[in-house]
């Protein structure tokens, strides 16, 4: 396929082809699907796509542009969704049998956003099954594949989200992050993943894994797209009493203003054994791009980054055992034909409707709840975040950022730690501390390791400091732009 | 032996919000199945709750109306267990910090008889939280349907202590604390609706002893007979199994009010393992002191002291008052009758005979109406406090008989118009024109000298007679105080 | 904590409902025992007299004014139900309340 193809472009780029006249959102959105035909065989990111609705979304977008209208620079661009956000009237099955033949009926706050922006809203993206699980291995309609490494896992949760844009089937995708989902597949796929603020994205209408770490965010190819898509998707939303009241600025406008190069924090804690050579090398490589491009960097300590693991799967697997309750086979979910009584309907529908690691921290997490344990695992989990937290507010006096690799490894082969919840816990061992503090973070791809597979570093930004983050990121996505580099499929 | 019983009540009554708890879709009571729901409501994935300002201050109103202490903060918990009838198959309520502590409901006993006073004392509360109702379930023979309309709705639970310890006690509470409540204007409190519902927690033990016995837990307690019904029951059930040496078992029973008598409730394993913790989709509340003066200023009164104002600055009979202060409604038509009336003690008469006569005849009529919902209350009845207390003036002055009086109001219930359209369209002017009564009264007394000698001889009764003349010669019209002065006078 | 008080993964599994295989049961008693034991590391921390952190940014009364909305028809409530009759859903038979 030639270069010259616009699945090969950025969002930016394609909306000044469509500002210009150069393509039609029909166009577009027709390569796009001929794209997702011809490598999502191999890929497996889409779960399903509505080509007929796409094409409709497409067709309003050129009649709009065509009488002069424009709702937003994202106008007649496709963005993916990761299977966990609602969109009226489409399956939403959070990769699992239990939500199987379920539609939605209403949209979610960031798809009335998108839509509102023009956006066409088109493929539901393949996940970890409810967003558990770091390789995409967990999703019940089978594995995402790497595009970069067929052999390899993309990451997880949103393995999807981050494969369709690597693999160049949608410019833009979103996925939902708890304790790494965006960021890590991000880093494993080679492209841009960001987490918001804790608040700043409206979780209305994403099926909840855990409600206090929950939070969605855009894909990219690059740091300028990633800002387009967030500034479209953010913002206080009334009908999520977490979401945050604060003004968005455009962040793709003030990219373009010049930023001052500040201080970079580098946490001891986070470059200490455990890490793939090749992954320390590129994020070594990058610290020194900042340090060339005038920034100061400084070490500093995260004393409390080994409680983090432990922290999240307590908190994470409880909520998620009270959200995923509702999943029970009366209302809207598939019901066992096996039940006799209204008991029977609730332990075989969901023993047959989930799979082994939703089970799994369905049963954690009920258990870190019950009664005589609450104290020794929930609430003291709730006190060790506060101590993570307090950290991050200590250090976010003397830097702007944080710098960290985004995962210890590059992306890593199929079955590799499937058997070993925790190892495959430790593969999000550097990004989850950013969602207990609740804080924004990047992953933006640094290079490439011998093999030639992605390595991604992470920036940690301060709470609603979207700006200053993108700003910082995007100073070192402009002089390198790996994520522009697609794959062979 | 003698037994006492110990009783501490769960209340649940449902907030008269227009929106629910944690969404804004409607709330109410016999709409069409499942037409008051919505993606929270049915807890559909990614749905997420939001609090209703109103049930919070519904809720701060109770709670000083009762005399709690008011929380500064409270928050929000899950409480987790899996039952059809509850979409999210976790409750959103409070679980330790609830948003009222403490608090009072006084109680009046039964007294001698209906025109006596009884006994009054307070019953201590233990806590008032606020959280969403349950939908509806209906059993069938082969399955069972869920109807989610009402789940969602605004619930608060009034906790007692186990500080009751007999059905008439326990009657006088919910009744107490029912007129409370509607008084305050926070639920219409109808248990027919479930809009207010009860569970009662019984042991009983040897009277004078203190240590409690076993409890059970009453369930199903739906009608405010069903609960003086179903609390004695129970108590005479496990006196009897005490006496008969049987094991009392700490266990949910529900009452059975066809067959009245409760049986045990399939004991759910693990029923009491809610995993309790703090809803993450939820922020706390705060109620600084401002908001709760603001509120303050809004209470009722109190029906207990409004019946005592009745009796000392009006000079009530109590039998009139306890008929009155049970109904915030007929007070508010009382007073606002008795502002223009003469005399408070006849207004009130009128009021708790006449006028609840005629509203729970309309009332009755309407049942089987379509509209069976729209009740008839003093306000909306045809009869305007204006108009009762002119009839009642009426007949103060003299100008009316209290017989003519009682004849007329049905009618002036029946066709909204007021007491003088009635005595002109009817020609019952009373004759109080001097003139003419003299003239009458002196014909009576030329018609029946023999009543004339026997009055003038000292025989009091005899005047009677004359006076029945008179009011027969003027068709009962004449004001009766009007031909005793004047025949007296004539006589003399 | 794993050793002396291990999971009891029949009553667990009750809690929340799910009906697991004999394998099922071995496999996760197993491996979530391992989890435990791996969340040790936490019951060792000194934590007195830190507030518990239940929202990175804790705000308070963040509500709605009582207005109500139109909500769903009984149909759009109903559409995903397995089984449903008269408007509402349909559940086997509920073993006493």
């Amino acid at each position: 396929m030639s270069q010259d193809s616009p699945i090969f472009k950025t969002a930016t780029e394609l909306s000044a082809d469509l500002t210009a006249g150069k393509i039609s959102s029909v166009e577009l959105t027709q390569a796009m699907i001929e794209r997702v035909e011809t490598v999502d065989e191999k890929v497996h990111a889409f779960l399903h796509l509505d080509k007929e609705d796409a094409l409709a979304q497409a067709k309003a977008s050129d009649e709009r542009r065509s009488t002069g209208e424009c709702l937003s620079p994202l106008d007649g661009i496709p963005v993916g969704l990761k299977d966990v956000i609602s969109v009226k009237d489409q399956p939403l099955t959070a990769a699992s049998k239990i939500l199987e033949n379920y539609r939605s009926p209403y949209d979610a706050t960031v798809t009335v956003k998108l839509k509102q922006a023009g956006a066409v809203v088109a493929g539901r993206l393949n996940l970890d099954e409810f967003a558990m699980g770091s390789s995409t291995e967990n999703s019940a309609y089978g594995p995402t594949r790497n595009p970069w490494d067929l052999e390899r896992v993309p990451g997880g949760s949103s393995g999807g989200s981050s494969a369709a844009v690597a693999a160049r089937e949608v410019p833009l995708s979103l996925g939902s992050d708890t304790g790494g989902s965006i960021r890590q597949p991000a880093s494993l796929c080679g492209v841009v993943g960001m987490k918001p603020t804790y608040g700043m994205v409206s979780r209305y209408g994403l099926a909840a894994f855990a409600s206090s770490l929950d939070q969605i965010g855009p894909f990219s190819t690059t740091v300028e797209d990633t800002a387009l898509l967030l500034e479209t998707i953010s913002g206080h939303d009334p009908l999520d009493s977490t979401s945050f009241p604060k003004e968005i600025p455009s962040y793709s406008a003030e990219l373009k203003k010049p930023a001052q190069a500040g201080v970079i924090g580098l946490p001891k804690e986070f470059f200490g054994p455990g890490m793939d050579d090749e992954v320390r090398a590129k994020v070594e490589q990058s610290i020194e791009h900042y340090r060339s491009l005038g920034y100061q960097t400084k070490e500093v300590s995260l004393p409390s980054t080994d409680l983090s693991i432990p922290v999240y799967y307590v908190i994470a697997t409880a909520e998620a055992s009270s959200n995923l309750a509702r999943y029970d086979g009366i209302r809207y979910t598939s019901r066992s034909n096996r039940a006799q009584n209204a008991i029977d309907v609730y332990a075989k529908s969901r023993g047959e409707g989930f799979g082994a690691e939703v089970k799994r921290r369905c049963l954690l997490g009920a258990y870190g709840l019950s009664s005589g344990y609450y104290d020794a695992y929930y609430l003291r989990a709730q006190k060790a975040r506060t101590l993570i937290r307090q950290d991050f507010e200590r250090v976010f006096k003397e830097v702007d950022a944080v710098l960290t690799p985004t995962a210890p490894t590059p992306a890593f082969k199929f079955g590799e730690k499937s058997e070993d919840p925790i190892s495959m816990y430790l593969s999000d061992i550097f990004t989850i501390s950013t969602n207990l503090a609740g804080l924004p973070g990047i992953s933006v791809p640094c290079g490439f390791t011998q093999s030639g597979l992605p390595v991604g570093m992470q920036l940690i930004g301060q709470a609603f400091e979207e700006s200053s983050l993108l700003n910082i990121a995007h100073a070192y996505d402009r002089d390198h732009l790996y994520g522009r580099q697609a794959p062979n499929l | 032996m003698e037994y006492e019983a110990v009783i501490g009540l769960e209340v649940h009554v449902q907030l008269n919000t227009r929106s629910k708890m944690f969404t804004r879709v409607g709330t109410g009571f016999g709409q069409p199945p499942n037409t008051l729901t919505d993606p929270v409501v049915l807890g559909l994935p990614g749905a997420l709750p939001v609090m209703n300002r109103d049930a919070i201050e519904k809720s701060i109103k109770v709670g000083l109306l009762l005399g709690c202490k008011i929380a500064e903060v409270c928050k929000w918990d899950r409480k987790n267990y899996f039952y059809p009838d509850m979409p999210k198959n976790y409750q959103i309520s409070q679980f330790d910090q609830p948003i009222c502590e403490g608090g009072k409901v006084e109680i009046e006993m039964p007294g001698e008889n209906p025109a006596k006073m009884g006994s009054h004392r307070m019953v201590e509360l233990t806590r008032i939280h606020l959280e969403e109702d349950v939908g509806k379930l209906t059993h069938y023979e082969q399955d069972s349907l869920v109807d989610y309309n009402r789940a969602g709705s605004p619930l608060l639970e009034i906790v007692s202590e186990p500080d009751m310890h007999s059905p008439e006690e326990v009657f006088a509470y919910l009744t107490s604390l029912r007129n409370s409540l509607v008084a305050a204007g926070i639920s219409a409190c109808d248990m027919e609706k479930g809009q207010l519902r009860c569970d009662a927690n019984i042991s009983v033990r040897p009277k004078g002893t203190t240590t409690l016995g076993t409890k059970v837990e009453i369930k199903n307690l739906n009608t405010i007979s069903g609960v003086r019904n179903g609390v004695e029951y129970e108590i005479r059930r496990q006196v009897r199994a005490i006496e008969e040496g049987t094991e009392i078992i700490q266990e949910t029973r529900r009452w059975n009010p066809e067959q009245k008598y409760t049986t045990p409730m399939r004991t759910k394993e693990m029923a009491h393992d809610y995993r309790y913790f703090p809803d993450p989709d939820l922020m706390p509340v705060k109620i600084d002191e401002a908001w709760i003066e603001r509120v303050a200023k809004e209470l009722p009164e109190k029906p207990f002291d409004k019946q005592r104002r009745y009796q000392k600055d009006m000079n009530l009979p109590y039998s009139a008052t306890s008929s009155l202060c049970g109904d915030h409604l007929l007070c508010a038509y009382f007073e606002e009758a008795t502002d223009l009336a003469k005399s408070a003690t006849k207004t009130a008469n009128w009021v708790v005979n006449d006028l609840l006569r005629e509203l729970s005849q309309a009332n009755k009529v309407d049942e089987f109406s379509e509209e069976s919902d729209k009740v008839m209350t003093p306000q909306s009845c045809p009869v305007s406090p204006q108009n009762l207390a002119e009839l009642i003036n009426l007949i103060e002055d003299g100008k009316l008989t209290n017989n003519v009086a009682k004849e007329l109001f049905p009618e002036m219930f029946t066709s909204g118009k007021t007491v003088s359209d009635l005595i002109k369209e009817k020609g019952l002017d009373q004759k109080s024109d001097n003139g003419e009564i003299e003239g009458i009264c002196a014909d009576a007394i030329a018609n029946d000298s023999d009543a004339a000698e026997k009055f003038r001889g000292g025989k009091e009764g005899a005047i009677n007679a004359l006076k029945g003349a008179v009011m027969k010669a003027t068709r009962g019209q004449a004001n009766p105080k009007v031909v005793d002065e004047t025949l007296r006078r004539l006589l003399s | 904590m794993s050793e002396d008080a291990p999971m009891d993964i029949d009553y667990v599994a009750n809690l929340a409902r799910i009906e697991l295989s004999d394998e099922e049961k071995t496999t996760y008693q197993k491996q979530l025992g391992d989890v435990l034991k791996y969340f040790e590391k936490l019951q060792e921390l000194k934590v007195d007299g830190v507030e518990p952190t239940a929202h990175a940014f804790p705000r308070y009364n963040v509500w709605d004014q009582d207005e109500s909305k139109k909500g769903f028809s009984a149909l759009e409530a109903l559409k995903n139900a397995p089984q449903s009759r008269q408007d509402q859903v349909v559940v086997p038979k509920v073993i006493e309340e």
